[in-house]
């Protein structure tokens, strides 16, 4: 069934507040091989200009990935989960994700296309500070298979 | 480095094994089945159990993070899923290999145009990493 047409441009209110931890920092690199001290040191990330462990450029999707139920879990909208594949994916930084950030994410749905039987759901998430910074803008498309 | 336009990088090479997929679902907090049973992977029409995309899309920042020299450079990177990457119940596991050509620079930002394979195939499309030069 085709994903509901009337959910286009919709926002949603923010997540609740997810503090940035330093250990989830360093598990996260730990677990995609980045070695790079600023994910793992706090001296070095002081160095380089931070005010703490630097996350690594696709670690947001721990967030972003979890706040992303609140559209696709809406039986409103049709989302059939089990036929659920990951399209595309961008992060458009306006500055790093730092050990201590309060983050929330601002759902968006940018747009909903059908097309050769499959759906394509396209979201904007914002994720920003609690107190309000835009820190990294993620766009990820969803594509629904057909029967 | 620096990076300079039509620059062609060196390629890169990771191996992702089933422990590696197992480690990622802990640290991302993706625990979709179709990455560590096999049973559900076959299931649902898949040759097997698959990497996380957003894996070989870290692994893919990681491979600019090391042309780059640091890993705080990447200010913008964006990927399209185009095919899975079985990874099968062995030491061995997958492999996945990167390539990369600079398109555009100047002394601000560079911007990397990244090709990824697994088995001869392409993996991602329109894979590119905008990335600080200062």
């Amino acid at each position: 069934m085709p994903l509901d047409q009337s959910f286009n441009g919709r926002s949603y209110p923010p997540t609740a507040p997810y503090q940035v931890g330093r250990e989830k920092i360093r598990e996260f690199a730990t677990a995609i091989g980045a070695a790079d001290p600023v994910h793992h040191d706090l001296e070095a990330a002081k160095a380089a200009g931070y005010p703490d462990l630097v996350a690594p450029p696709t670690w947001p999707i721990v967030i972003t990935m979890a706040a992303l139920k609140q559209i696709v879990m809406d039986p409103a909208l049709g989302v059939d989960y089990s036929r659920v594949v990951h399209g595309d994916q961008r992060f458009l930084y306006t500055r790093p994700v730092v050990a201590g950030d309060d983050l929330v994410v601002v759902n968006h749905i940018e747009e909903i296309l059908s097309r050769g039987g499959h759906d394509f759901l396209t979201t904007r998430q914002e994720v920003r500070t609690t107190a309000d910074e835009l820190v990294v803008t993620v766009w990820h498309k969803t594509v629904v298979r057909g029967e | 480095m620096a990076f300079e336009a039509g620059q062609v990088l060196p390629e890169q090479i990771f191996r992702v094994t089933r422990a590696d997929l197992v480690r990622y679902a802990g640290a991302s907090g993706d625990f979709n089945p179709i990455h560590w049973s096999e049973r559900t992977a076959t299931a649902v029409g898949l040759p097997g159990v698959i990497a996380h995309g957003m894996l070989t899309m870290a692994l893919a920042g990681q491979a600019v993070a090391t042309w780059a020299g640091r890993g705080d450079a990447v200010t913008d990177f964006g990927v399209r899923f185009t095919r899975p990457v079985p990874v099968p119940d062995d030491e061995e596991g997958t492999k996945l290999s990167f390539t990369a050509v600079v398109k555009a620079a100047d002394a601000e930002s560079a911007t990397i145009e990244l090709t990824a394979t697994c088995g001869g195939e392409r993996v991602l499309a329109q894979a590119r990493a905008k990335v600080r030069q200062v």
